[in-house]
């Protein structure tokens, strides 16, 4: 166990480290610099004085120092300077990661009250008018962007019940009602669509484990239905279900990324539109890597929980 | 040729092959949900090429005296905030949807499909080396990538195409990888080994004819993503540039403003794109069970 935790350690760091490589170079693929993108609305620039802002921001320097610098300020915790703030990136992010996490964990947790409950329904019912139903019910939830069953819900609530949701972020130290709302809303939006995946791979997995021995057996004994898909089937049917989720959680941040706009609410993920539509490079560029960390930090600990969720996983051998 | 090929079949006691429409009708009649989105897709191809005869309106001129105007006669869908028709700007929408949806999943599946034909058939270290590297690409979320691809390389049709397929690649690359790795191993692969015909000629004229079932199962399973991701990218003005009418820069920031007084401008652009992604996953998840069944629930 210790040896294979190590070994998954060594192999997350060194993909980090090839996805650094990734982002810098994707983003040094643009076409003029960075200077020239930022003073192409101010029209003419004299060469002299982009010399000194190229200078400034240090991108006059070779690439591979360039990277090696970034790399090292990453180390040290240091997120860099915004460009369009003029204040370090940290003090502007630092705000906004609770917000993320808490859209982030709400929207798990409907994508997953939402999603294993039908996809158990749908295999039980496998073949029926109620399974068609609801595979179509996960299949429209994969179909609809997140963002725009954000605006419809929206819209909805203001056509029907008159009710505009706040404009600017509540804490929940403020207004704890508001507070909910705000967010269950968009969790909603972007829980929905996750849920379609944990759906059919819950139906799709427990089909597979249903038709085990071990169950005709727990039939035979005359076990109740409930306690023979609940407690005997789904125990088995869950690795590829918890699978799911942790990839699911590269999938959601995406969805985050425009609900958090829709919705007004001040995240991460919001932070980097606006930092990508505003050009602000050093910004995206450490913010890319922070969602890279997070995602490989969640496919680890769902590689963890597997030996907790199935005695049978041995790590290592 | 004096004797056709199927006289040759009959002769020697094969059925003839099932002909093109009874195939379609026997697919029809065993995946019916599948058939539904094969008709969505068709609509959305016959919507994107006869967009001209369609529309009802230039779907890029304005007309100051009808803004916001609801459904009626003349404009079925209502108009926007500048006084276009929506309904024609839907239609149009559909081609540059199907465009830019098809031309990135094309593009990143057959660079993905090459990297993993040759990644699958070497084998040994390079394939190591090569699956580490789409690790790295495939551990940013499709969408992130996506947008600071779109960004850094600057707003037009081709870049966005190309920002939709990076992604892919990764995804496309495992898939045929997999499907390489069953066939390389067959007896008929073993036998033209042995006659010394040359490694590349096996892979692509022995192996890569044998991936297109899987080939053909990707690319509808991700073509249903590609157009999500540019009304995504659209929606975010990263995407498709003016004067083209996107579905996604169709309910951007614009539309939500007038959302309340015209609600047209936010439901019928959404349910366009909702139908196109639809169509596709359904028809993908069919073809899947059809044609590539071990991949099932996957």
């Amino acid at each position: 166990m210790k040896t294979y935790v190590i070994q998954r350690l060594v192999i997350a760091l060194l993909t980090l480290l090839g996805m650094s490589v990734v982002i810098f170079s994707l983003l040094r693929l643009a076409p003029g610099d960075i200077v020239d993108i930022l003073f192409s609305t101010a029209g003419y620039v004299s060469p002299s004085e982009k010399q000194a802002i190229m200078k400034e921001l240090g991108i006059d320097r070779p690439y591979w120092v360039q990277y090696v610098d970034w790399i090292r300020q990453m180390l040290t915790g240091d997120l860099g300077k915004s460009y369009r703030y003029d204040q370090p990136a940290w003090q502007i992010v630092r705000p906004l990661v609770p917000v993320t996490l808490e859209l982030a964990a709400l929207s798990t947790l409907f994508a997953v009250l939402i999603g294993v409950p039908t996809g158990v329904v749908s295999a039980v019912r496998q073949d029926t008018t109620l399974d068609y139903v609801l595979r179509v019910f996960s299949l429209a939830g994969l179909a609809m962007p997140a963002f725009w069953l954000g605006m419809v819900i929206i819209l909805g609530l203001v056509t029907w019940f008159g009710w505009i949701p706040p404009l600017s972020y509540v804490s929940p130290f403020q207004d704890l009602k508001l507070h909910a709302v705000q967010f269950i809303l968009p969790a909603l939006a972007v829980g929905y669509r996750s849920s379609a995946l944990i759906m059919r791979i819950t139906r799709s997995s427990l089909l597979e484990v249903l038709r085990e021995d071990y169950i005709r057996t727990a039939w035979a004994k005359g076990q109740t239905g409930r306690v023979v898909i609940w407690r005997h089937a789904l125990k088995n049917a869950l690795l590829p279900v918890v699978t799911v989720i942790g990839i699911e959680f590269a999938f959601l941040i995406g969805g985050l990324v425009v609900t958090e706009t829709v919705f007004n609410l001040p995240g991460v993920a919001r932070f980097l539109v606006q930092a990508i539509l505003w050009r602000d490079y050093p910004i995206v560029q450490n913010l890319v890597m922070f969602i890279a960390v997070v995602v490989i930090l969640s496919n680890l600990l769902v590689d963890m929980l597997y030996g907790v969720l199935d005695p049978r996983v041995r790590y290592g051998s | 040729m004096a004797v056709s090929r199927a006289e040759i079949a009959v002769a020697a006691g094969a059925r003839p092959r099932p002909g093109m429409w009874t195939a379609i009708a026997r697919f029809a009649r065993k995946k019916p949900l599948g058939a539904a989105g094969g008709v969505l897709m068709l609509v959305m191809l016959v919507t994107a090429i006869f967009a001209e005869v369609l529309q009802t309106h230039d779907p890029i001129a304005t007309a100051a005296a009808a803004t916001l105007a609801g459904p009626s006669a003349d404009h079925w869908l209502g108009t926007d905030h500048l006084g276009r028709d929506i309904y024609s700007r839907i239609v149009h929408g559909a081609r540059v949807s199907l465009v830019v949806g098809v031309a990135s999943t094309l593009l990143g599946s057959v660079l993905g499909g090459i990297i993993g034909l040759l990644s699958g058939y070497v084998g040994g270290r390079t394939d190591m080396v090569t699956q580490r590297i789409l690790d790295i690409l495939q551990g940013l979320p499709l969408l992130v990538l996506a947008l600071v691809m779109s960004a850094a390389l600057g707003p037009a049709v081709h870049n966005v195409i190309i920002a939709i397929s990076i992604p892919i690649i990764p995804r496309a690359a495992r898939v045929i990888r997999s499907s390489v790795l069953s066939i390389r191993e067959m007896q008929y692969v073993e036998a033209a080994r042995s006659l010394g015909v040359r490694h590349l000629r096996i892979a692509f004229r022995h192996i890569l004819p044998n991936t297109i079932g899987s080939f053909i199962v990707l690319c509808t399973a991700q073509l249903g993503s590609a157009i999500l991701v540019e009304a995504t990218l659209s929606y975010l003005g990263l995407g498709v540039p003016e004067p083209y009418p996107s579905w996604g820069r169709m309910l951007s920031v614009s539309a939500a403003e007038y959302a309340q007084k015209a609600p047209h401008l936010v439901l019928f652009p959404g349910i366009a794109i909702s139908l196109a992604v639809f169509g596709s996953n359904l028809l993908g998840d069919a073809l899947r069970d059809t044609l590539d069944p071990r991949l099932r629930g996957s």
